[in-house]
């Protein structure tokens, strides 16, 4: 196995290390990715913007095909060219554009700074080498530890997801443990650099419930050491209750609402949103009808003209199918992408 | 490991009764005087009949014949060729021939097919993919005795870089253009199983994460895709080097080549039905040796296969 | 030559019936035709394969010339007016021969095709649907064929007659090819056995027969016709190498194997005579493992 030279130091560090310890670690804006199929362009992400604060939890939420895990991609810069390119916009961190980089120094980043974890922990990780060797291999070849260094930090890592006897269990193959303790191996892997940034897309979906919870509490655990950001990827509402600090809405592409947890699930400034919560099942209305969002999301090839949500809206106008809805302040670290948006949250709105 | 070891170990067992049965059944048991079959459409002379009728019991109960068939065969006793040399004897000469033939043949296809079949496969689409992808599929397409004919005749005969035939002895640098003969198609097959496993797992998840956990791309391809890839390329390679002991008969014929595959071919020619049987149970047992080697290889290239 | 099914294993990785995403039968099938009627590739090999058809059954049409019809006089010479491919040892034209030699090839290819698809399909459909006890003894029974190769096998099998016809090599051929089809149609039936589909059949109280008729089958069958496809092409070489060897058709058959074989003695001096029926026997093994190619291209849904 040959011997990586560690890397000499990410070149633009801390720039605003020494001006305010709260600004912003990552800030996307304007960002475009489309995916050139014999199809036609799929337009899978259009112009969404956030910034994420070190210690902080973002919660982007949508549904299949609203572009979440393709945004995730592109900021780590494992989107498949072809078909997929990034055509507009900037993913900053610490105020280095990340996009602009050549590939050798963006690869610095990746796993270092900022790291992924994937929904299918099973697929996810390599079947045929040893979970110790997976995570061992972050040091090897990152900060040129020697093997047995590299198993020593693993089995390290691997207590410190609470993963039971990892000083046997460190030799054993993916596919020897359950669900949950694969995810706990790759946020392991995740985390084994100390990177200022996780991204998860959807780390729980694939687990039962209890076990989701157990996963997420530890993501949870996890950030309140480290003060690390997170980025959670997830089309489910109950997930992100508790762990969320603000939350990005997104549709076809677009962020449509974005706010801090409590107002969001209080009050929602967007149609969108306040059916993604009217549709979650509830205790206290037992015996009624379930409640469904009519349609399905849009072909990205075929955007709807307008608000791209206008043809599922129940209280869709004439300018909606017109003119894109520009992304507003509503308040103070809430914005919202709907002509209506005020009538939405004093509830005035008529359904169509 | 061990069960998986001994699981496989026990399912040869039935095979291999069947494969024996199956040879013995299509020599002496079809309809009809295995005699007449057994020395063709010349007939053979008393002395050889009688020396058949013999060794093969024929006349007596089927039953007797198949266990005086099978105690041949435990014990290896083969019988003799027509010329009355025995035909352990003649195998054991003419094996060492076909290894160095097979060794010849399978360093060519590893060390040009799997590296080229990488390739193919990461650039996929492309020139070069696309080449290879054609050029593969025509030299599958040649039956290998054509290309055997061809290659004798341009760089044999007219160009006169190799010796056209191969001597008694088949000294290394003679089986140079037989193994290449033979390596050749196999290359082909290696190419593009190699080619088809990498564009398959280039895109598997696992790859997705090491990308994702900064690693060069080099040490993607080369310790995370790679290994995956090649399961089932060494799955093949072990089957092929099985085929390949057993006499690569064809190219061992043209180039005159006196190992298993020729010595097999004069039987044949000569209507020597009991060589000829021999040879293929010997072959056939060999056979299932490399399978259940490759099988065992297959468990430790996966892991998730020794717990199955 | 690697064994059979190793390169039939090699050919056709990347095929499989997908889990569940063939719900109705017939989509799969309209796509890959949509997508089968614009690959170049199909089209030529389909078209490549018809003129073969063509001429196997009506020889005539392109020769007037009797391919038994040889005078020694005229042993190895090229190229003449009326015979455009020259003679060979014997004095034969050559360019008859080998019109009339696409009849054996392809006639044993399309037989031993058929028989291993219906003997192989219909093992591998019922190991793999009952399972149990009747999989372990089938793929028992699959494993004991594996095990002779498919060449030796056939050489064992031919001996076994003292006279040689096309019938005892279609069937030597046939008796070792099934496996490598039964293999294939039961990893097939057994990742379709698993669908949804099927357990609604099942749930409404569809029979045993007619879920693996009506349902089973018609998603499961795509890489068996792939395989047989590329096997036609496989099987073609195999007689010709038995006739090379000796031991395939018997030489009052026209084939293009035998020719090959007689033209070896003559190969320094006339190497025309050992061009012409090898080119027509590469170009329809290329034809056939072309239109295999396309097909798996077509029905594969890993590569949409």
């Amino acid at each position: 196995m040959s011997h990586t030279n560690p890397s000499p130091g990410i070149p633009v560090d801390d720039v605003r290390q020494d001006g305010d310890p709260n600004a912003a670690v990552l800030e996307v804006e304007d960002l475009h990715v489309e995916f050139r199929t014999r199809d036609g362009v799929a337009k899978a992400v259009n112009g969404i913007s956030f910034d994420l604060k070190p210690g902080e939890t973002l919660a982007i939420l949508g549904e299949s095909g609203s572009g979440k895990s393709v945004t995730a991609q592109a900021i780590m810069g494992i989107l498949d060219t072809p078909p997929g390119y990034v055509t507009q916009g900037s993913v900053r961190f610490r105020g280095t554009d990340l996009l602009t980089l050549p590939e050798k120094d963006r690869r610095r980043y990746r796993g270092e700074k900022i790291s992924m974890i994937f929904q299918d922990a099973l697929s996810s990780l390599n079947p045929v080498y040893s979970v110790g060797f997976q995570i061992g291999e972050m040091f090897r070849v990152h900060r040129g530890a020697s093997r047995a260094d590299g198993k020593k930090k693993a089995i390290e890592l691997m207590d410190r997801v609470h993963i039971p006897a990892a000083r046997q269990r460190v030799t054993d193959f993916p596919h020897q443990f359950s669900g949950g303790m694969r995810q706990r191996i790759m946020i392991a892997i995740a985390l084994s650099l100390d990177p200022e940034i996780i991204i998860a897309d959807e780390p729980t979906t694939a687990l039962d419930v209890t076990v989701q919870a157990q996963v997420m509490q530890l993501l949870a655990d996890l950030q309140a050491e480290s003060k690390m950001g997170l980025i959670l990827i997830t089309h489910d509402l109950g997930v992100v209750a508790d762990v969320a600090d603000k939350i990005s809405v997104m549709y076809a592409g677009r962020l449509i609402e974005q706010a801090p947890i409590i107002p969001l699930y209080g009050n929602p400034a967007h149609p969108y949103t306040e059916r993604l919560l009217a549709a979650i099942p509830r205790v206290d209305l037992k015996g009624q009808e379930l409640y469904t969002i009519k349609g399905i999301p849009p072909n990205l090839t075929d955007i709807p003209a307008g608000c791209a949500f206008h043809p599922r809206c129940p209280y869709t106008q004439p300018i909606c199918s017109e003119q894109v809805p520009p992304l507003v302040d509503v308040s103070d670290g809430r914005r919202s992408a709907c002509h209506f948006w005020k009538e939405v949250l004093d509830g005035s709105l008529q359904i169509r | 490991m061990g069960t998986y070891v001994l699981r496989r170990l026990l399912q040869m067992i039935p095979v291999f009764f069947g494969a024996t049965f199956l040879i013995f059944y299509l020599v002496l048991g079809m309809p009809g005087d295995p005699l007449a079959s057994m020395c063709g459409e010349r007939g053979c002379d008393p002395a050889t009949a009688a020396a058949l009728r013999a060794q093969f019991h024929i006349g007596e109960p089927l039953y007797v014949q198949y266990f005086e068939y099978m105690k041949g065969i435990v014990t290896f006793d083969f019988g003799e060729t027509f010329s009355r040399r025995p035909v352990l004897e003649v195998m054991r000469d003419a094996f060492p021939i076909t290894i160095r033939l097979a060794i010849v043949a399978f360093t060519i296809e590893i060390c040009i097919g799997i590296p080229l079949g990488l390739l193919a496969g990461l650039r996929r689409g492309k020139f070069f993919d696309s080449s290879i992808l054609a050029s593969t599929l025509l030299i599958i397409s040649i039956p290998i005795f054509v290309v055997g004919f061809l290659m004798q005749y341009y760089l044999g005969i007219k160009l006169g870089w190799f010796r056209p035939t191969v001597s008694g002895e088949a000294p290394w640098n003679e089986l140079l253009l037989p193994g290449i003969v033979l390596g050749t198609v196999s290359l082909a097959y290696i190419m593009r199983l190699t080619r088809t496993s990498v564009v398959e797992n280039i895109h598997a998840d696992y790859v997705r994460t090491a990308i994702a956990k900064g690693l060069p791309r080099r040490r993607v391809v080369t310790v995370h895709l790679l290994r995956n890839s090649m399961i089932p390329v060494v799955t093949y390679l072990g089957a092929d080097i099985g085929a390949l002991m057993g006499g690569a008969i064809v190219t061992e014929r043209i180039f005159n080549v006196h190992g298993v595959g020729g010595t097999l071919y004069q039987a044949i020619t000569r209507g020597e039905a009991p060589t000829v049987v021999s040879f293929v149970i010997i072959l056939v047992v060999v056979y299932l040796v490399f399978n259940l080697l490759v099988d065992l290889l297959y468990a430790v290239l996966d892991p998730r296969i020794r717990y199955a | 030559m690697p064994s059979e099914d190793a390169a039939l294993a090699a050919l056709t990785l990347g095929v499989s019936a997908e889990k569940g995403a063939i719900g109705k039968p017939r989509s799969l099938w309209s796509d890959a035709w949509h997508d089968l009627r614009r690959n170049p590739t199909f089209v030529i090999s389909a078209l490549l394969i018809l003129f073969l058809i063509v001429v196997a059954v009506f020889p005539s049409l392109f020769t007037g010339t009797n391919p038994k019809f040889c005078e020694l006089g005229q042993s190895n010479k090229g190229g003449a007016p009326g015979h455009p491919f020259g003679f060979d040892r014997q004095g034969c034209d050559i360019y008859s021969r080998v019109i009339y030699g696409a009849r054996a090839s392809v006639t044993v290819g399309i037989l031993v095709t058929g028989g291993v698809v219906i003997i192989g399909g219909f093992i591998g459909a019922i190991a793999a649907f009952y399972g149990g006890a009747t999989d372990s003894v089938l793929s028992r029974f699959v494993d004991v064929f594996f095990a002779i190769p498919l060449l030796l096998g056939a050489i064992v099998f031919l001996q076994a007659f003292p006279f040689r016809n096309i019938w005892t090599v279609v069937a030597a051929i046939m008796v070792l090819g099934w496996p490598s089809v039964a293999r294939i149609m039961r990893g097939s039936v057994i990742s379709v056995k698993e669908s949804d589909f099927v357990t609604a059949a099942r749930a409404l109280g569809a029979s045993d027969m007619r879920i693996l008729v009506r349902h089973i089958l018609p998603n499961a069958i795509a890489p068996v016709i792939v395989v047989a496809t590329i096997s036609l092409g496989l099987f073609i070489v195999l007689e010709a190498t038995l006739s090379f060897l000796g031991i395939g058709l018997p030489s009052s058959t026209v084939s293009w194997g035998g020719d090959i074989n007689d033209a070896q003695a003559s190969l320094r001096s006339a190497p025309h005579v050992l061009l012409y029926p090898s080119v027509a026997l590469s170009i329809t093994v290329l034809a056939f493992m072309l239109l295999g190619d396309a097909v798996r291209d077509a029905l594969d849904p890993k590569l949409r």
